[in-house]
């Protein structure tokens, strides 16, 4: 009875079903097809054997990866980027939230977004493009500005120490800005009210923003946190990718970017994507465990 | 007297709010300035004055030069190409399937949503994507740029919270006048929902025309490439105008006028539709994130 039911409710959607059809393809061609193709990490792929005809070889590329000391390289490499993301990066949307919400005058404050969007919408091949022109030892600003002051020009494209804080600002750069809009819409919701009865009792603004603003948008933070996390690996192959050179590699090559090289240019299929698979299940571990840390602190989650 | 020292207090944090804000915001732009300016400026005066902003002799001798190949139209047609196509061509499906989702009598919704948003958790990876992109017959085909992105999961997400929102009264009466779901879709719904569809197919947009990863892993042809990687040979590899690899050697790198001319007309039509789109994107993205 109830089964007839369903299926007369799936024949009068027909037109849903049918409209949903090419996005599920696309999905289960360009989503799930790759998760299914990740078994090659198992195999010895040959691209003309294909994952039915390849040998499979168990953990051997996986085994070989842990023994690797790039590997180690690469997973410090990648930590480190993802702690300057959370530790350095997080926080400052924040902090330009609460401030552009103490602002009274709406020209200003709609001028002053309207300038820190737009890096947003640049490429990172534009972002990337203008550090070089700015750094670049010949004629970049910044080193003809620390010249005058007279100092030595630093070689901040080729040298390995200049690699990781030139990252974390680009990031900043282009994403800061953007990162407010959620904040900001979250802090519209806290009731006036409450900041009058903070100032009867004689609050100052700072302690409005840490009694009032912060707690009010705390669920936001801690969503956008565990999202964040769960990205825990993707620092954008990109960014990190056009960064990168033989002098800063042992700083800069990431999992994504390595995989590139020993895959698609080396030709080791296998063991990149067991590179690549070991990267996707901590990432997945991240969430999940972020989002499990987050509810036992009585917080929402995202699932 | 209390009434004074917080008048006074807040006096100083205006100030100091005010002038950090104004200070990021320049700084924010200040970039974007220097390089528009001295890609209209001549070489001497870029190599002699440091800090420019604003040219003293304008001229265009970089647009002249980095126009004067047709390696630079090149790059920008298929841009053009794949942004215009690409935005049509994600719009037309991730609607379709926003709004199929968006059905709330739609039986076995939830697994599928669940499905979509498994993929913004985990993936594939680079390599067997890569391989069925290969299989798939689109490498080295201007497709590769569009069809394995067809639908971004966030983006499909947005458009389905707007539909939810909708007063599900219209569908109703509309179906009771005869009206099919696709009639519905495209007479009823989409009209109604412009300044979502807007939105979204802004970011679809500036998605594509910053598509960079993508050519450099997919389309080994050089004459398919879009201007993002040839930005990139220019600026970053600082290859002169010239595709082929054994040709670096010969030409000479280019001017630095040159290369700030080529970062704007790689930037630019994001910086014309920037004032349109901004007037929608606060509300899109607040949508996606919220519902996400």
């Amino acid at each position: 009875m109830k089964r007839s039911e369903t299926w007369r409710k799936i024949k009068r959607n027909r037109l849903l079903y049918l409209m949903i059809l090419p996005g599920l393809l696309y999905f289960l061609i360009y989503k799930y097809l790759p998760m299914y193709g990740l078994i090659i990490s198992f195999q010895d792929y040959k691209p003309y054997m294909g994952i039915g005809g390849s040998e499979w070889v168990g953990f051997e590329h996986f085994n070989r990866l842990f023994a690797s000391s790039e590997f180690w390289m690469i997973f410090k490499n990648t930590l480190v980027l993802f702690a300057l993301q959370i530790f350095v990066f997080f926080p400052i949307p924040i902090i330009i939230s609460l401030m552009l919400n103490e602002v009274r005058h709406s020209f200003f404050k709609r001028g002053v977004q309207t300038l820190i969007y737009i890096p947003h919408f640049m490429s990172w091949v534009v972002i990337v493009s203008i550090s070089y022109v700015m750094l670049t030892l010949d004629g970049g600003i910044v080193n003809a500005i620390i010249e005058s002051f007279g100092f030595q020009k630093i070689n901040f494209l080729l040298n390995d120490d200049w690699f990781r804080p030139m990252y974390i600002l680009q990031v900043i750069w282009r994403e800061a800005g953007w990162g407010t809009i959620i904040f900001l819409a979250a802090i519209t919701a806290v009731d006036p009210q409450l900041y009058e009865a903070a100032r009867m009792d004689g609050a100052n603004r700072f302690r409005q923003m840490w009694h009032i603003t912060l707690p009010a948008i705390r669920n936001v933070i801690i969503v956008l946190l565990i999202l964040k996390i769960g990205d825990v690996l993707e620092l954008g192959f990109e960014h990190v990718y056009l960064l990168l050179n033989s002098s800063n590699r042992n700083v800069a090559e990431i999992f994504d970017t390595y995989v590139y090289v020993a895959g698609l240019q080396q030709g080791q299929f296998s063991y990149s994507t067991a590179v690549g698979f070991f990267k996707g299940a901590v990432g997945l571990v991240m969430v999940v465990f972020a989002n499990w840390l987050a509810k036992r602190f009585n917080e929402e989650g995202i699932y | 007297m209390a009434q004074q020292r917080i008048s006074a207090g807040n006096r100083v944090f205006d100030f100091f709010n005010y002038f950090l804000l104004g200070l990021l915001a320049v700084i924010t732009v200040l970039p974007f300035i220097h390089v528009v300016g001295s890609s209209f400026a001549t070489s001497a005066e870029v190599a002699s004055t440091k800090f420019l902003l604003f040219p003293t002799e304008f001229s265009l001798k970089a647009y002249e030069y980095i126009f004067s190949t047709d390696t630079i139209f090149r790059a920008l047609g298929v841009s053009v190409i794949v942004t215009v196509g690409g935005t049509l061509w994600s719009m037309f499906f991730s609607t379709l399937t926003a709004y199929g989702l968006s059905r709330r009598d739609l039986v076995g919704r939830r697994v599928i949503n669940f499905l979509i948003v498994f993929t913004l958790l985990f993936n594939g990876g680079m390599i067997p994507t890569f391989l069925v992109v290969q299989q798939t017959g689109l490498l080295d085909t201007l497709w590769a740029l569009v069809i394995p992105v067809t639908i971004n999961a966030f983006n499909m997400i947005i458009l389905r919270s707007f539909f939810l929102n909708l007063p599900q009264g219209l569908e109703e009466s509309a179906k009771i006048d005869g009206a099919n779901d696709f009639s519905i879709l495209f007479r009823i719904v989409i009209p109604i929902s412009l300044p979502a569809i807007a939105t979204i197919s802004l970011f679809y947009a500036v998605t594509y025309w910053n598509t960079y990863m993508h050519a450099i892993l997919y389309l080994a042809d050089a004459d398919k490439w879009p201007v993002q990687v040839l930005l990139r040979q220019i600026v970053v590899l600082a290859s002169g105008m010239n595709y082929d690899a054994e040709a670096y050697s010969d030409v000479p790198p280019p001017e630095v006028t040159v290369k700030m001319a080529t970062i704007v007309v790689a930037t630019v039509p994001v910086l014309l539709v920037y004032p349109f789109l901004q007037k929608y994107f606060a509300k899109g993205a607040l949508l996606g994130s919220v519902k996400g």
